[in-house]
């Protein structure tokens, strides 16, 4: 199975750790792992802040990078998802297609596609999950509280078989963490309002970690935990999968 | 660059202690809601007949509105067509200076807030009494609502203590509700009685029977329509539902979205003026014809105005209704009010992670997050967006499209957030105002990669 590895332009940068415990992840559950060198971007933050139309050069090197594999797997919901809903290219129409019917988002790839049912996994911490809402409500990886649909979550469903985790979920199960890409800096006092409002629900259960499937949420709450001089740190989900403590 | 939008929002978080109760309260309605939607089995197949009856409704809207203006005639209801908010608001001017009348009374009616017909009104000396509660406390304010269900949401008991205090001469510093709240119904009481005209609002108007429904939980359109002599009915042209039968539908998924309750506390029905009486309808266009023709946005005007999406929205609990400058604020009204005025509503579809909790309660189905991306695509290609907004887009859309630029600008970039913090960690950067900058590490994963990746294994 040939899988190439999509890491997300802030991740590359800020977040290395990331991309490591991912791509540990995938070679340890057998897949035939590459990082195509040349990737950048996806062109959300263009085609989030209006100017969609900017992000040609992002989806041609995407497209350049990510042709010919199997799957395509990234640490990241809201990248994923934009390359399923707005990666354009007009002269790689089938590419294109194909790209956006077979990238997955990590923990959905782990359960639909290798259908992990163990892991060799310790993590003897109280961790707080956060469901990001691309992941959440545009790739569909958990329930959502506004629909009356059956119960599931994929990354619980995950973080369940790591050893010794002791998993607690905010009392707002669902809600918005406020990064919301360029939003961030655009609306920063609502933004930082609703990330402080996350925070609080997780202190609250006096959790270890936050953790989440989107390191740009997990960025912002890091920012305002640090910020408040909290004991409270945060973790991406691959990283607790990939540890063995 | 601050829109208006996150200015007023920042003024409101200000008070953080009323922003965490304003978040509460609205948070409670959201629950109350689900909890009413999960004593549903039918639930989802409820939201999905309402959806694809008011797609079939929006498609034949000419015919549905033909036959309603037929029926309505027949049974004795005037019936008036207004382009815009002027129209309607000289419409309604013409039909009170005809009557010679001054005592006003109206109720549950967005759309007037919309054409701004009190204000109109007000140059020829002519007062309409709000008179729903919360309307009413608004106004003595000279304030706008902040919500379309609950419009003085925004304000604590404390504050409207203060205001009938000063308007309706209460014991100052007396906060019970039941106290407060009597006063209000002593002080409508009156203007019911005198009143000589009514003003509503329409929830739905039925093509099949030419009559119309308006829910209110207390009582005030029947109590206005049935003491005045002359009954005017607002309506914006999508509130048309072809027959009867709807009603079912809609009437079950309004009141459980809008406040988690089973039914609206009144459902009046009006088909014809009683004798004696006169019942007029103003069917309003008002920029909803060019919604209907662009094809992204057509969808929203399947809105029945129940609010869910404004309880749900993680922004709007936190940054208030007025901060939306609108008379429909919340979701709805940031894919509604770009088409009224692109330009002055150019920030709207900005003021939203996109986090589609909007969608999801949407009774309607309106896919309300994918119409707020779809609107930030067309202000910014016409050119409503931030110059500097432009040039900073520009600018990374070049960057990420040269991978050996990035790099380098990455590898700097972190070179320079290490070495001198101060570069990022100062006033200009709004994200290090309230919140740390990630730290920033020698070695990015494709450096990592280089060295440790399969690639050197092999």
């Amino acid at each position: 199975m040939k899988v190439a590895l999509f890491i997300p332009c802030y991740i590359d940068q800020f977040y290395p750790q990331v991309g490591i415990a991912t791509l540990q992840l995938l070679e340890k559950l057998g897949c035939d792992v590459s990082f195509p060198l040349e990737q950048s971007c996806c062109g959300q933050p263009m085609a989030n802040s209006g100017f969609a139309s900017l992000s040609k050069g992002c989806d041609i090197n995407f497209v350049k990078n990510f042709s010919g594999f199997d799957y395509i797997v990234a640490p990241s919901g809201s990248c994923v998802l934009h390359i399923k809903e707005h990666l354009k290219a007009e002269l790689h129409l089938e590419e294109v297609s194909r790209i956006r019917n077979n990238i997955y988002e990590l923990s959905e790839f782990l359960t639909d596609v290798l259908k992990v049912k163990k892991l060799n996994a310790r993590f003897p911490f109280k961790v707080g999950l956060h469901n990001s809402c691309h992941g959440q409500r545009g790739l569909h990886l958990s329930s959502m509280t506004e629909t009356m649909l059956p119960a599931f979550s994929k990354p619980e469903q995950l973080l369940n078989m790591v050893k010794d985790i002791q998993l607690s979920n905010p009392k707002r199960n669902d809600e918005c963490c406020g990064f919301g890409g360029t939003f961030c800096v655009f609306e920063e006092a609502v933004s930082v309002k609703m990330g402080k409002d996350r925070v609080e629900e997780h202190d609250a259960n006096s959790v270890d970690y936050i953790t989440g499937g989107d390191t740009s949420c997990l960025m912002h709450l890091e920012g305002i935990l640090k910020r408040q001089g909290s004991k409270v740190k945060i973790i991406h989900i691959a990283e607790i999968l990939n540890s063995s403590l | 660059m601050k829109t208006t939008h996150s200015k007023l929002a920042e003024k409101f978080i200000a008070d953080e202690p009323r922003t965490d109760w304003h978040d509460e309260t609205l948070w409670f309605v959201r629950e109350k809601r689900d909890k009413a939607a999960h004593g549903l089995p039918e639930w989802e197949q409820l939201r999905e007949w309402a959806s694809q009856i008011k797609n079939h409704t929006l498609s034949n809207l000419s015919d549905y509105l033909k036959e309603f203006e037929e029926k309505a005639k027949a049974n004795g209801i005037i019936v008036h067509w207004a382009e815009n908010g002027a129209e309607h608001n000289k419409i309604i001017h013409g039909i009170i200076q005809r009557h010679k009348i001054q005592k006003i009374v109206k109720s549950k009616s967005m759309l007037t807030e919309e054409c701004h017909l009190n204000e109109y009104l007000q140059q020829y000396n002519i007062e309409v009494v709000d008179t729903d509660l919360g309307e009413r406390i608004v106004q003595f304010r000279k304030e706008p609502p902040s919500h379309i269900v609950l419009p003085a949401i925004h304000l604590k008991k404390e504050d409207v203590s203060a205001t009938f205090h000063e308007h309706l001469g209460t014991e100052k510093g007396n906060n019970d509700p039941q106290y407060l709240t009597e006063a209000a119904r002593q002080h409508l009481r009156d203007k019911f009685v005198q009143s000589e005209l009514a003003i509503t609002g329409v929830n739905f108007a039925v093509a099949e029977t030419g009559g119309f429904v308006v829910c209110t939980n207390e009582g005030n359109a029947d109590m206005g329509a049935h003491t005045a002599a002359i009954h005017i009915a607002c309506m914006g042209f999508e509130k048309i539902i072809p027959k009867a039968e709807h009603l079912g539908v809609f009437l079950r998924l309004l009141a459980r979205s809008a406040t988690g309750q089973p039914i609206t506390t009144y459902s009046s029905h009006f088909q014809k003026p009683r004798p004696g009486q006169e019942m007029h309808i103003v069917i309003v266009d008002n920029g909803r014809s060019k919604q209907l023709s662009r094809e992204d946005f057509r969808n929203s005007l399947k809105c029945i105005r129940c609010a869910a999406c404004f309880n749900t929205c993680p922004v709007y609990r936190r940054s208030g209704g007025h901060s939306y400058h609108t008379a429909v604020a919340g979701p709805i009204g940031s894919i509604l009010n770009p088409n009224l005025d692109m330009k002055a509503n150019a920030d709207l579809p900005f003021a939203s992670t996109l986090c589609g909790s909007c969608t999801n309660v949407c009774p309607v189905k309106i896919n309300i997050h994918e119409q707020l991306w779809k609107w930030r695509q067309v202000i910014a290609a016409e050119g409503y967006t931030d110059a500097t907004k432009k040039i900073g887009m520009n600018a990374m859309a070049f960057l990420f499209s040269k991978p050996s630029l990035y790099r380098f600008a990455g590898k700097w970039g972190r070179w320079m957030m290490r070495i001198f913090p101060f570069v990022t960690n100062n006033k200009l950067n709004i994200w290090y105002k309230q919140r740390e900058m990630p730290e920033s590490p020698k070695e990015s994963f494709r450096d990592w990669y280089l060295k440790n990746g399969k690639i050197n294994r092999n």
